[in-house]
């Protein structure tokens, strides 16, 4: 009788369970009774991104142990304190981190992960509730600060000791060296100087350094009473160089030999002014081209083109893809820094000499840190000698970004 | 007049004219008669203004100042009219004006009062017109120039100061294992340890040696002068790759500007 009941409950479990099955496989289910589901991912932590303006929460998880043979992939799931979880993101076999950058800040939110398998998907414990929240400082920065301390410190102290009356030494510089001699060799010719500022904006640094350079280009142009010529391409750029042309005249005693029309607005499109410039320069033939400032593809056109009239051309930008053509055409070129240089050596004024003198100090941090760096690696790769971790280590924490 | 420059105006005139004549008729099937007629304006007006522009390789020529003067105008009327339409319509007046969203039509989204910073900047920069109150205009220079530099310091620190030295600490012996090791496995292969090797050293001399010459504080002569002259050898070198590489990326638009010569104007070549 015992052993009727107990075959009798069975097949009666047995129905339940086909029937279950067949309406969950009927129904897109995720469950059969052949294969077992997968094991579920475990350790499922969720908490704020530190560092950040409170948008993003951070999921981590251990792999489920039939990971990558057995899966399918990963369900993200989120849920808010008392609400029903959702899936919000699925993952690749392998995975174990998810940035869960659409949440709300100061919203508790919690986390499931969901293993796939091919006969369904596992689910794993539910994660702390973890809240988004925004930070004031970044202290994964901290070296970046460093660095900045270190430096404009050390800008700081050159400037004051520029301004006390301290001479600062600064190396000549080649280029600068012709630019009196070819404006001089303009005002003998009775042709204009052409000076192009480059394409960008004056939020650019190259732009603001070749500001500073026509400051001291328009002095000698004003002292020698030649003529300077300057089409650019942004609007701020036109009122920025009207106006340092302006100061320079005034400040030579000649604010009547100003004249607005020395700089004129052409056009935003790159190669629309490219076009101006290069009419300009086989129609006015000036004897010295200058171009200072942020180029890009227009520097070859120009440099040819001043090439091709005989003018003196002298060059300088800080972008490396557009030195090849002005080292190549041009008389003279300012190579990266010694743009910035330039305006320093030219002004004389103590905050640029400052501000070079400060930058000196940082490549010599630079070169310091290179070699230590690079001496330490070496022994510790090649001989594996111990005591260089602890400096392989500081050098990480002092050059490394996160 | 001279006759020449008249003979070759007339000439490029009736060369356009009958290019006009040809490319519209041969416009797409069902196209109306004033599409494949402006369809063959338009074709040949841009073959005119490419050749136009290719002539300066010639000389200075009215065909050239006129695309020239033509670009010029066309771009700048272009850069202010996109500037005032996606700048000023699309971005400011819906966060500063209900009124104007809709005199523009375009969707309100609410009162953003930060967003009256940059219009009162802008009218401060148009100040220079006035002769009495050009001396405002420097405020709105000072505010871009200044937030420019605040913000590039900590980015520019990043990139071109500390990930640059990261990356340049290289180990300069790589799969160390002794003299007899490197000699026993020499080899020239590209993956191989002595190229490796070379190729770390080269990286790091060359670093420092670059540095050396943007280094103003001291005066090159001996040692340091040595250093300073290999390090713009190393610049010069990279310049002349980059030279090359960048001339490739050059005939290629030459060839596009070719290609729609000779294939969409001309038809002499197949696409």
């Amino acid at each position: 009788m015992l052993n009727r009941v107990l075959l009798l409950c069975l097949a009666l479990v047995w129905t339940v369970s086909v029937s279950v099955t067949a309406q969950d496989v009927a129904e897109g289910g995720i469950d059969t009774l052949s294969l077992p589901l997968p094991a579920p991912a475990q350790n499922v932590v969720a908490a704020n991104h530190v560092y950040d303006d409170g948008e993003v929460i951070d999921v981590n998880w251990d792999k489920s142990p039939d990971d990558p043979e057995n899966i399918l992939g990963y369900i993200v799931y989120r849920a808010e304190t008392d609400g029903a979880f959702d899936s919000i993101r699925t993952l690749l076999p392998g995975e174990t981190f998810f940035s869960d950058d659409n949440v709300e800040d100061e919203i508790p939110y919690k986390y499931q992960i969901g293993v796939i398998g091919e006969n369904g998907v596992s689910l794993s414990g539910e994660s702390e509730l973890a809240v988004a929240t925004w930070e004031l400082f970044n202290f994964g920065m901290w070296n970046t600060f460093l660095w900045m301390f270190v430096f404009c410190g050390s800008v700081i102290g050159f400037i004051i000791s520029a301004k006390s009356g301290r001479k600062l030494y600064i190396r000549k510089i080649g280029g600068l060296e012709a630019l009196e001699e070819a404006v001089g060799r303009a005002t003998e010719m009775g042709r204009p100087i052409l000076f192009i500022p480059g394409i960008l904006d004056m939020d650019d640094v190259q732009t603001l350094a070749a500001i500073t350079i026509l400051g001291k280009v328009a002095r000698v142009v004003a002292d020698y009473d030649s003529k300077i010529r300057m089409p650019v391409s942004r609007s701020l750029v036109l009122t920025a160089a009207r106006e340092t042309i302006k100061e320079s005249y005034t400040s030579a005693g000649r604010p009547d030999g100003y004249n607005e029309d020395m700089v004129q607005y052409v056009t935003d499109e790159q190669f629309g002014y490219v076009a101006a410039v290069n009419g300009i320069m086989v129609r006015e033939k000036p004897a010295t081209c200058l171009y200072l400032g942020a180029f890009f593809a227009e520097s070859l056109i120009l440099a040819e083109t001043g090439n091709s009239i005989g003018a003196i051309q002298i060059a300088g930008t800080a972008r490396p893809g557009q030195l090849p053509f002005f080292v190549a055409a041009c008389d003279y070129t300012l190579i990266g820094e010694e743009l910035f240089a330039a305006s320093a050596y030219l002004s004389e004024d103590p905050k640029q000499l400052g501000s070079l003198k400060g930058q000196d100090v940082g490549k010599v941090i630079a070169m310091f840190g290179l070699l230590v760096g690079t001496a330490a690696m070496t022994l510790s790769v090649a001989w594996q000698v111990p005591a260089t971790q602890w400096i392989l280590d500081l050098m990480n924490n002092l050059f490394t970004t996160n | 007049m001279r006759k020449g420059p008249i003979i070759i105006t007339a000439a490029v005139a009736l060369f356009f004219v009958i290019s006009w004549i040809i490319k519209s008729g041969g416009a797409p099937e069902g196209s109306s008669s004033y599409d494949a007629i402006a369809e063959g304006f338009w074709l040949t007006f841009a073959a005119f203004l490419t050749l136009a522009i290719l002539s300066f390789l010639y000389k200075d020529n009215p065909f050239y100042k006129f695309a020239e003067h033509l670009y010029v105008g066309v771009s700048a009327a272009y850069w202010m009219s996109l500037g005032f339409w996606t700048t000023l319509v699309a971005n400011l007046f819906p966060r500063i004006s209900m009124t104007l969203s809709e005199w523009f039509q375009v969707e309100f989204i609410s009162y953003q009062y930060h967003f009256w910073v940059p219009p009162i900047l802008g009218v401060l920069l148009l100040m220079r017109l006035s002769p009495k109150g050009g001396w405002l205009s420097r405020w709105a220079l000072a505010f871009i120039v200044g937030t420019t530099a605040g913000l590039n310091l900590p980015r520019f620190l990043r990139s071109d100061f500390i990930e640059q030295i990261s990356s340049t600490m290289l180990p300069i012996l790589v799969n160390w294992q002794g003299f007899g090791d490197f000699f026993t496995n020499f080899s020239l292969s590209a993956s191989g340890q002595f190229v490796s090797i070379v190729s770390n050293f080269l990286v790091v001399l060359g670093v420092l040696c670059g540095i050396i010459y943007f280094f103003f504080s001291k005066e090159h002569k001996g040692a340091f002068g040595a250093a300073s002259r290999f390090g713009i050898w190393v610049l010069m070198v990279t310049f002349g790759a980059s030279f090359g590489y960048t001339v490739m990326g050059r005939i290629s638009l030459l060839v596009g500007r070719l290609t729609f010569l000779l294939d969409d104007w001309l038809g002499i070549i197949s696409g």
